[in-house]
This record gives structure tokens, C-alpha cells and sequence, in this order.
């Protein structure tokens, strides 16, 4: 017991300095200060939560120009060569923590991570700009969020399937406080299910990773160490277990069809900054747990059940569209277009492990392909679900037959929703077009039906927005009625006339960010892209070498 | 260096336009017009030098554009377009509307068409392809109060992307078949199979936004967006990128030995049928508009049949003469208020109701562009479409009767156009015509000029410098006796249909084509292609989308929440069944454990002599033990 433990200080690297520990704790260490903010100086909150999260964003910032110049690589345990453009693991903090357990705090960020980690630096810090005239239990509102965003970062940097496991529950948790609390219409049930579902589905997620602790040798929990062994390389059936308990726990994070359920009720009760962080951050848990814990650690059965996941990943996006097109209220229609847009993730993923063999080109497109999406509907969603929130502070409803003609009263509203929507829709010169694009191309040869179909899915999603935005935002002039009230709120003469009903100032702040750098992917996806390709490679090289 | 400056000019400026919204409505039209004739000065330098650039773009899919004899040509063609319309608007589009934001988008839409027709690859054809169907959106739906515009731009974005998704499945396929770079003139090359995928995918996308058969509805809707609009959507840009690519890949499409055929029978009979559309019309715009399909179903069908040199000419024929139309017939919706035939009786006479300015111009222009249309020698379209014809001869002589016949068909709705035009006109008493703005008339003798001269083609040492030019080979132009044939037939049409339409306007006042009894015949609804669309397509997505929606609502979440339920009734079951009689059985355990405590408590009584008796038996029975077990 005693030797593991010195096993564990000898491969310990401590950087000079922590700096993925900082960016990650820094917001829960900030948010449990705020909780001693005197009442009178409420005001202060919003203010010093929007100071945090620009601070920790620009870390992100200046971490992924580091990394992106050959910096922050630590070498050795990952087992690949160090050096700029590799996909190597960088900043890596690991010390023994539960060494009985062959857990360590191990963390690190390479080119799948980075995105998310930026993503959601981003978010948390426009979710601070909208929230800074929250009125309703403001300090406990920002320390929630903050401590959110230190549990959302850490899972992205977790190399430890313990640590990743607490970070994915904690979200949880966090998220089910925030719907419930800041939440409209039946929002404590809707938290509930949010949280009784995606609870019981980490513990797939935790059957599958024990499976995993028990088969390596020795035991443990490291991702970078098991990646290393393949466990369950020799033993096809045990592997497809642990991927059918890993997949169905991701699976309902992601979520995929039928597991999405939870999804429609939890966004359209949510407030809105809870919809964009659950949308934006909380799904991309799951889909980022396909590229970092089951294609790696499992390459074979993942090989092996790849059309599984392309026809899973199908099902989502042509079911997703089709009854998104069927909703009348905005924020449900929004969050089956999540259905949509999660199942191109896990279409391309599937058939890069079915490529990855024969065409490593197509396979590596179709995972840069996802990667690249998992950010876009970050970007993307979390702009549709603040103008969703802009939208029901001023209509008091999500109902879309209650609106009509927006863009006169509200041009920049209507102008900023159109170019989400075109965005949404997969609109060339918008990031979801370089997601979606290198997915179906890549995708193509190996599952030449499927992404045929699929491509149906850019179809239904842009007549059922341009449907929206034609309802909404053009031909004469709607608002709702007394009756479509969800609650008494006061009567919204806000939207008609003149700019007051336009966006805010805060408004505008958080949305316009968000879409200009959807538009920045778009047009220049280089930078992104030398960030995520060396990942993708190192993923399909693992994933190549595994026999099926 | 020219070719960026080409592409960011207008993209740029278009952008910072549309940003600064109402602020920059004063300034718009001059930039733009500005703008219009920085390019073309760059158009014609592309022309001369040929630049080509590459940059990387996605892991081995650079973004590449570059000018070759095919792109100047398109380049030439809508930088000069544009040029021309964009004066027009600037006195068409008011001052009080959004000016900021027409011209904003009309400058993304020419950089989108700029980069269509000079990609070299798919990746960026397939960009600026989709985002110019966007832009037309926009534009289409420009005056977004009225609820009918919008669903006519939603239906052609819809439209058009329905058949765009060709266009992702060839890039998949060029990836498959690695084509390096997915080139489009790396397609041929590729083996067969997904080569053939990726050149059905392209010609998919390409007769959809030509709005060739099956598509052509969508057309008809376009004509909501403003005038200007429609005249360089039908024109050189959109509807004309379809053909024009369709040209482009003509050597992958020769090369499937399949395709080529299909391509130009789909052209061909475009040609004829939507040529029938347009003659039962009985609104200027939808006459022309479907006069678009069915004089690009030429270049289709060109494109088809391998002749390339021909469609590049029927290209910028029909280009400058389309323009020319649609800025003739804008200008009268926009200043006599109507684009009805009946009403439009006799408005090229111009003068009659004492001189107004402009309406003799307009009306003379308008009637070298519909001569042109019709097909009449010496006239350009008429020797384009001879050289396309010339090309079909060779390929297949019931492609050329087809194609023959459609000539004549143009003929025949050019007429009835010009007869209406120059009858008697209509007297409209009190009604004063209002003058026709510099800016309007400008472009339309200009257009007129290359709608005649464009002709000059037809003479050979010219059309030799053009196959030349193009960079393609010589395949040899008309042969006298197919130019006479097709010049005569032309000829003889028009002639016979104008005295029809003209005798019939005379008498009872009616326009051929067109029921008199009123409601449209099969033609006049463009086929009743649309209304195919909605009941085969569109009203059984959406069955099928509320049904699923009912099924997710009402089983799958019902399910789970059953699932909770299930595990509720679990619980309280367990709580009765099991839960109740273990407590039970552990409540009868204590209470036997506590009866015996208190049955314990008994011997301790406190008395010694009792004590003493006790001691007494225990030792006894101890002693009897002892002996016992010895």
C-alpha cells in the first residue's frame, strides 16, 4: 500500500505554477467570498462576479495562446511525444490523492479540452454580464454559478475518472439548485427530473468506469494510465459491456434519443442564464466524454459498436428536427434542435471509428468536425437562450404564435436572433457550418446512408427556424394577449414601439460576443482548428490501433 | 491581391452597411454604386491577369479561388450586371426605406456570387453558394411587414436548399473518391461510383438553384423582393450560378456517361415547358420570371450536351438582356404602379399622353431586349443559343427538336410581351405618368447596346477568339443552314403571335394564353409544381413532425415519468409489505428480549436469606453436573 503511494510521488509533476488549478478554483473560492457580501452592498456582486469570470477567462485566454505557441507541455506520463502540434496533454497537475484507490488529482488540457474550457470561460462570463440586475437572491445566485463553473471547468481538464465522476454529479447538483430556484413555471419539478435523470444515468456512467478500475492492472482510475493499458483489450465482451454503461451514462447528459426527455422541460423552466449554461456546458459533459473517456479507453468495442452510435446519433438528429418543427413554445423548440445538433456530434464520432482504420483523413475530419460543433451550439444555443430570456422579460410568454413583427420595434433584437438562427441552421460564414460540414464529409464514406439521411436534418432545422422567425419577427405586428400570460406579470407594452423594447445594454453584451465569435469560426476556423486537429489525430491514431 | 479586393470589397462594405442600420441610409447608395464600379475595374483586371490564390481552411481542404477564361467571363458579367442595377436602385429604392440594409445585402450577394464562380473547390463553392441563397432570402423577403413576402422568401431558401444538400453529398463523396482538396476539377479524375455521387450531388444543387424541373416554383415567389432584385437575381447571379456551374463540371458530368444526358434533357424540357409557363402569364414579372427558367434550361442543356462554348455565350446574353427586362418592368410597377399585361397596353409608345420623360426610352429598350429574348437574328441570344444548339446536334437530334421547339415557344411569349407593349394604349384618363429618373433610364440603354451586340459572337473570327478566350476547344460553331432554320422559325413566330395578341387586344381585349373565363390553366400555375410540393412533401414532414412531437410528449416522457412512478409504488409497497413486518418482527424481538429482562428482574428481590437459597440451587445443580459429567 505503501509502495503505490510512493509510485504516485514519483510520477507527481508540479509545475512552477498551478495554473489549471487556479483558472479552475479560482470561481468557487471567489463565490463562497461573495456569500459574506453584506445585503446593503448587494450591488457589488454582479460586479465582482463579472470581474472573476473575465479574469479567469483571460487565463484561458493566455493558456491557449501559450499552448497553442508549444508551451505548457509537460511530457513523459502522457505518453506522447511533447512538442507543439501533437495533441499532447499540457499544464498537467497530478498528485497522489485516494492512492488506495489508484485515484489521483490528476488534470491537464490538450486540443479537445481547450475549446470547452474557452467555451465555457465565455459563457459563465456573459451569463455574469445578463445576470447584473438579478434581483432575486443575488449572492446566492452568483455563487451558485461560480461554483458551477469551477465544477463545468474542472470536468474538461479531469484525467482522472474519479475526479471527472464528482465534477459530473456536482454539475448536477449545481444545475438542479439553479433551475429550481430561478426557475419558472413548474420549475421544481423540472429540476427534479433533470436531476433524478441525469443522476441515475452517472451511475451507468460509474458502473462502466469500476469496470474499467477492475480490469486495469494495476488498478487504477488514471485516463492517461488507462488509455495506456487498454484494459479490455482482451476481452471483447466485458469491453462492450463497460462501453454500453459508459455510452447510456453520457448518453443521457448528451442527450440522444430517447434519453432526452429531461431536456425540453428543464430549458423551458430554467431561467435564462440556467438554460445557456445547461445547453452551452452541461451537455457538452456528455459529448465530451465520448472523445476523452470511451473512444480512447475503449477503442476496440468502440470500433466495433461505431454503427451503434452513428444510428443512435441519426435517430437524434432527424427525430430532434422533426419534433422541434412541431413546437409552439421557443424554448422547447430550441432544446430539441439540441437533440438535433448533439446527434451530429455522435454521428461524426461513429463514423470516425468506423473510418479510422481505412480513411485516418475522413476520421480525423469527422472528429475535429464534432469538437468544432460541441463549441458552435455553445455558441450558437447559448445566443438563442438569452434572447429566449430577453424575450420573456418583455412578452412574459415563450408561446411563438404570441408574437409578431419583432423587427420593427426591436431591430437588433430581431437582427442578432436571425443571425443565431442562420448560425443554427448551418449557415456557411457561422461556425455550425465548419462543424457540420467536416462531419457529413467525413462521415460519408463510411456511413454512406446514415449521413445521407442526416443531411436531411440541416433541412427540416432551417425551415422550422425560418418558420420561427417568419411567426415572430416579420409580417404584422402580434403581442401576447392577457390570456397567454404564464403568470400575471404586467401587461408587455414594451415590444411595440420605439427602442425600449430593443435589447439592453447587458443584453446586447452577452449575446453580440457570442455571435461574433460564431462568425469569427466561421470565417477563420485556422485557429481553432490547429487546436483541435493534432487531437484529433492522437484520438484516431489510439483509436486505429485498436483491432475491432 | 485582385481577387481578395474582389471578394472583400463588396463583403466588407456590404457588412459594415448592414451594421450600421438606419445610420448609414444616406450613404449607402453612393457606396454601393461606388463599390460597383471598383469592381468592375477589378473584374477587368482579374480578366487580364488570371490570379489564383489558396489559403488552408479545413485539414486538407484548402479554400481556393482563382480566374480562368470560364470565371472572367462570369466575373465580367455580374461585376457589370451590377453595376447596372445598382444605378437603377439607387433611384428605385426610396429614400424613405432601408436603404442601409437593401444595399448592404445587394453587396454580400454579388461577393457571394463573386466567390461561386471563381471556387475552385467545394468547400468554397458550397460556402458562398448557401450563404448567397441566404442573402436572396433576405432580399426576397426585404419588405419583411408583409407577411406574404416572407413565406415567398422562406419557399425559395427552402427550395433551393432542399436541393443544395447534393452539394454536402458531394463533398463527402470527392472525399471518398479523393479528389485532393475535393477540386471540382479533380471530379473526373476520381473512380467511378462516388464520382458519380459527387457530380449527381453538384448537378442536384446546380438545377436547383437555376430553378430547373422539378424546382422551377420557387421562381415565381422571387418576384416578391423588390424589383432590382429580381433583375439581378434572374440575371447574372443565383439562377444564372446554377447554369453557370453546371458549365463548370461539364468534363466530370461527360465523364459518368450518364449524367451529361440526363442534365440536358432536364434543360431541354425546362426549357419547353417553363417557355409555356411564361406565355400563360398575365403578370409582366411572373412572364419573365419564367422565361428565366426557360432561357437558362439552355445553358442547362448546353452544359448537358457538352457545349460549353455555347452556354458561356447564352450566359452573358441572357444576362444583359434579363437585366435589361426586369429594369424596364420594375420601373413600371414602380412608377405607373403595375406589372399587369392588360393595364401595361401600349406603355413603349411612350409619348402619346403628351411627352413624359423617359417612357419612350424605357419602351424602345424594352423592345430590343424582348427581340433578343425572342430569339430574333442577328440579336445575341440568338446566336448563343444557336452555338448551344449546334453542340446538341451532334449529341442527339431529339434533344435538338426539343430545343428547336422551345426557340420557338420563347418566341411566341416574346411577342405576346411586345404586342402588349406597343397596342393601343389603354386610356387613362387623370392619371399623370410621373418621370423617369436619370438614374433609372441610365442602364437601360447600356443593357440594350450588349443585348444587340453581344450578337456579334454569331460572326466566326469572333466566336473563335471567344472559344480562345474561354480556354476551351474548338468544337466549331453553327452550321448557315441550323442558323436559318432557327432564325426563321424565331421569325416566323413572332410575327404570327404579335398580329394574334395584337388583334385580340383590338377585339375583345384579351391576352392569349390565358383563360378568358379567369383562374390560371395548368401553365399559368407553373405546372402546379408547388402545389405537388406542399401535398407530397411538406404537409407529410409536418404530419410526421406533430406526430412524433404527440409520441415524445405522450409516450417517451410519459414513460420515464411512468418509470418514476413505478419506482414510487415500489417504494411505498416495500414500505407496507417489507418494511411494516420487519419492523414488526423486530418490535416482536424486542418485546420477547424485554419479557425475559423483566422476567430476570425477578430473583433480585434484595432479601439476603433469598439470595442465600439461590446460591444454595445453583451450587446443587452445579455439584449434580460435576458428578454427572464425570
Amino acid at each position: 500500500m505503501y509502495s503505490e503511494v510512493t509510485v504516485f510521488s514519483e510520477v507527481t509533476v508540479f509545475p512552477e505554477l498551478p495554473v489549471l488549478s487556479f483558472i479552475v478554483f479560482l470561481p468557487v473560492v471567489v463565490g463562497a467570498a461573495l456569500l459574506l457580501v453584506p445585503e446593503a452592498r448587494r450591488r457589488l456582486v454582479g460586479w465582482i462576479w463579472i470581474a472573476t469570470a473575465a479574469v479567469d477567462l483571460g487565463l484561458v485566454v493566455a493558456l491557449w495562446i501559450d499552448y497553442a505557441a508549444g508551451g505548457g507541455r509537460s511530457g513523459g506520463s502522457a505518453g506522447v511525444q511533447a512538442g507543439a502540434g501533437t495533441g499532447a496533454i499540457g499544464y498537467e497537475t497530478k498528485f497522489a490523492w485516494m492512492p488506495t484507490l489508484g485515484s489521483g488529482y490528476h488534470m491537464g488540457v490538450d486540443g479537445l479540452s481547450l475549446p470547452l474550457v474557452a467555451l465555457t470561460a465565455l459563457l459563465f462570463l456573459v451569463c455574469a454580464i445578463y445576470s447584473v440586475r438579478q434581483e432575486h437572491r443575488p449572492r446566492a445566485h452568483a455563487a451558485l454559478f461560480l461554483f458551477l463553473q469551477t465544477v463545468s471547468l474542472g470536468l474538461f481538464v479531469s484525467l482522472d475518472l474519479i475526479l471527472f465522476f464528482i465534477f459530473f454529479d456536482l454539475s448536477i447538483v449545481g444545475m438542479y439548485f439553479i433551475i429550481a430556484v430561478w426557475g419558472h413555471g413548474s420549475a421544481v419539478r423540472s429540476a427534479l427530473q433533470f436531476f433524478l435523470y441525469t443522476f441515475i444515468g452517472s451511475l451507468a456512467l460509474l458502473l462502466g468506469f469500476i469496470v474499467l478500475y477492475l480490469a486495469s492492472d494495476p488498478h487504477t482510475f488514471d485516463i492517461v494510465e488507462l488509455i495506456r493499458q487498454d484494459p479490455l483489450k482482451n476481452d471483447p465482451v466485458l469491453g462492450g459491456l463497460a462501453l454500453l454503461a459508459i455510452s447510456i451514462g453520457l448518453a443521457v447528459k448528451t442527450p440522444t434519443v430517447p434519453f432526452h426527455t429531461w431536456l425540453p422541460p428543464a430549458h423551458t423552466d430554467a431561467p435564462a442564464p440556467g438554460s445557456v449554461i445547461l445547453a452551452g456546458v452541461l451537455l457538452k459533459m456528455g459529448t465530451f466524454g465520448f472523445v476523452r473517456i470511451a473512444m480512447p479507453i475503449l477503442p476496440g468495442p468502440w470500433r466495433s459498436y461505431a454503427m451503434g452510435f452513428v444510428i443512435v446519433g441519426l435517430v437524434s438528429v432527424l427525430y430532434g428536427a422533426l419534433v422541434a418543427m412541431a413546437q409552439t413554445n421557443f424554448k422547447r423548440m430550441v432544446a430539441y434542435t439540441s437533440v438535433n445538433h448533439m446527434g451530429y456530434i455522435i454521428l461524426g464520432l461513429g463514423a470516425a471509428g468506423l473510418a479510422a482504420g481505412s480513411n485516418p483523413h475522413a476520421a480525423n475530419l469527422a472528429v475535429t468536425g464534432a469538437v468544432t460543433q460541441m463549441l458552435s451550439h455553445g455558441l450558437l444555443t447559448g445566443a438563442l437562450f438569452l434572447l429566449a430570456g430577453a424575450l420573456f422579460e418583455r412578452g412574459h410568454t415563450y408561446e411563438m404564435s404570441a408574437y409578431g413583427g419583432l423587427a420593427g420595434g426591436a431591430p437588433r433584437f430581431a437582427g442578432l436572433t436571425a443571425v443565431a438562427v442562420f448560425g443554427s441552421l448551418g449557415l456557411p460564414g457561422l461556425s455550425g457550418f465548419i462543424a457540420e460540414f467536416q462531419i457529413f464529409t467525413g462521415s460519408l464514406e463510411a456511413a454512406p446512408v446514415p449521413t445521407a439521411l442526416a443531411l436531411l436534418g440541416i433541412l427540416i432545422t432551417a425551415a422550422l427556424l425560418l418558420r420561427m422567425l417568419a411567426q415572430m419577427f416579420f409580417g404584422p405586428v402580434r403581442q401576447p394577449t392577457a390570456e397567454q400570460l404564464e403568470s400575471g406579470a404586467p401587461s408587455a407594452g414594451l415590444l411595440s414601439a420605439g427602442t425600449p423594447g430593443d435589447l439592453r445594454p447587458r443584453e446586447l453584451l452577452s449575446v453580440a460576443p457570442l455571435l461574433v465569435l460564431a462568425i469569427v469560426v466561421g470565417v477563420l476556423p485556422r485557429f481553432l482548428l490547429d487546436l483541435i486537429e493534432p487531437a484529433a489525430h492522437a484520438l484516431i491514431v489510439l483509436v486505429a490501433a485498436a483491432a475491432p | 491581391m485582385v481577387l481578395w479586393l474582389l471578394i472583400l470589397l463588396p463583403a466588407l462594405a456590404g457588412g459594415i452597411l448592414l451594421l450600421s442600420g438606419r445610420r448609414a441610409n444616406a450613404a449607402a447608395a453612393p457606396l454601393a454604386v461606388a463599390v460597383a464600379v471598383a469592381l468592375l475595374g477589378l473584374a477587368v483586371a482579374a480578366t487580364v491577369l488570371r490570379p489564383a490564390v489558396e489559403v488552408p481552411a479545413l485539414e486538407g481542404i484548402p479554400a481556393g479561388l482563382a480566374v480562368d477564361g470560364l470565371a472572367a467571363l462570369a466575373v465580367m458579367t455580374v461585376s457589370a450586371i451590377f453595376l447596372a442595377v445598382v444605378v437603377f436602385s439607387s433611384a428605385d429604392i426610396g429614400r424613405q426605406e432601408a436603404r442601409a440594409r437593401f444595399f448592404g445585402l445587394m453587396l454580400l450577394f454579388v461577393a457571394a456570387m463573386l466567390i461561386t464562380v471563381t471556387s475552385t473547390g467545394t468547400l468554397t463553392l458550397l460556402g458562398s453558394w448557401e450563404v448567397m441563397g441566404a442573402v436572396s432570402y433576405a432580399l426576397i423577403g426585404y419588405w419583411w411587414p408583409d407577411a406574404g413576402r416572407v413565406k415567398s422568401a422562406t419557399l425559395a431558401f427552402i427550395t433551393t436548399r432542399t436541393a443544395d444538400l447534393g452539394m454536402y453529398l458531394a463533398a463527402g463523396a470527392a472525399l471518398a473518391g479523393g479528389a485532393a482538396g475535393l477540386r471540382l476539377d479533380a471530379l473526373a479524375g476520381m473512380p467511378s461510383g462516388w464520382r458519380d455521387v459527387a457530380l449527381a450531388g453538384l448537378a442536384l444543387a446546380a438545377l436547383g438553384k437555376s430553378a430547373q424541373l422539378p424546382f422551377s416554383f420557387w421562381l415565381s415567389h422571387a418576384m416578391a423582393g423588390p424589383s432590382p432584385v429580381s433583375a439581378l437575381l434572374h440575371s447574372a447571379t443565383m439562377v444564372a450560378a446554377g447554369g453557370y456551374l453546371l458549365l463548370r463540371i461539364e468534363p466530370g458530368m461527360a465523364a459518368t456517361g450518364w449524367l451529361g444526358a440526363a442534365v440536358a434533357w432536364i434543360g431541354a424540357l425546362t426549357a419547353l415547358l417553363l417557355g409555356a409557363v411564361a406565355f400563360a402569364q398575365r403578370d409582366l414579372k411572373q412572364l419573365l420570371a419564367a422565361s428565366t427558367c426557360s432561357q437558362i434550361g439552355f445553358i442547362v442543356l448546353a452544359a448537358g450536351a457538352g457545349s460549353v462554348v455555347g452556354g458561356g455565350a447564352q450566359f452573358v446574353a441572357h444576362a444583359a438582356v434579363k437585366s435589361l427586362l426586369f429594369l424596364v418592368a420594375g420601373a413600371w410597377l414602380s412608377y405607373l404602379g403595375t406589372k399587369d399585361l392588360l393595364e401595361l397596353r401600349g406603355v413603349a409608345r411612350g409619348g402619346t399622353h403628351g411627352s413624359v420623360g423617359g417612357y419612350r426610352t424605357a419602351g424602345i429598350t424594352f423592345t430590343l431586349g424582348v427581340l433578343a429574348l425572342g430569339g430574333l437574328p442577328p440579336l445575341s441570344i440568338w446566336t448563343a443559343k444557336d452555338a448551344v444548339l449546334a453542340g446538341v446536334l451532334r449529341q442527339s437530334p431529339a434533344l435538338y427538336v426539343v430545343g428547336l421547339a422551345a426557340a420557338a415557344v420563347s418566341a411566341a411569349y416574346a411577342a405576346k410581351a411586345l404586342a402588349v407593349v406597343w397596342a393601343k394604349p389603354q386610356p387613362a384618363p387623370g392619371k399623370r405618368r410621373r418621370a423617369l429618373p436619370t438614374a433609372v433610364l441610365l442602364p437601360m440603354p447600356v443593357l440594350a447596346a450588349a443585348a444587340v451586340l453581344l450578337g456579334l459572337f454569331g460572326v466566326p473570327s469572333i466566336g473563335k477568339w471567344w472559344q480562345e478566350f474561354l480556354g476551351l476547344p474548338n468544337i466549331g460553331g453553327p452550321a448557315p443552314w441550323e442558323l436559318a432554320v432557327s432564325g426563321l422559325v424565331a421569325l416566323a413566330v413572332t410575327v404570327w403571335i404579335y398580329c394574334q395578341q395584337t388583334r385580340r387586344l383590338a377585339g375583345e381585349g384579351t391576352l392569349l394564353g390565358v383563360p378568358a373565363a379567369g383562374g390560371t390553366g395548368l401553365s399559368g400555375d407553373w405546372l402546379g409544381l408547388e402545389h405537388a410540393a406542399t401535398v407530397l412533401i411538406s404537409r407529410p414532414t409536418m404530419a410526421l413532425a406533430v406526430s412524433l412531437a404527440r409520441f415524445d410528449d405522450r409516450m417517451l416522457a410519459r414513460s420515464v415519468d411512468a418509470a418514476a412512478v413505478l419506482v414510487l409504488k415500489a417504494a411505498t409497497l416495500t414500505d407496507l409489505r417489507l418494511e411494516r413486518r420487519l419492523s414488526g418482527a423486530v418490535g416482536g424481538l424486542t418485546s420477547v428480549v424485554r419479557k425475559l429482562a423483566r422476567s430476570a428482574r425477578r430473583p433480585q428481590t434484595g432479601l439476603i436469606y433469598q439470595y442465600y437459597a439461590q446460591a444454595l440451587i445453583v451450587m446443587t445443580v452445579l455439584a449434580v453436573l460435576f458428578v454427572v459429567m464425570r
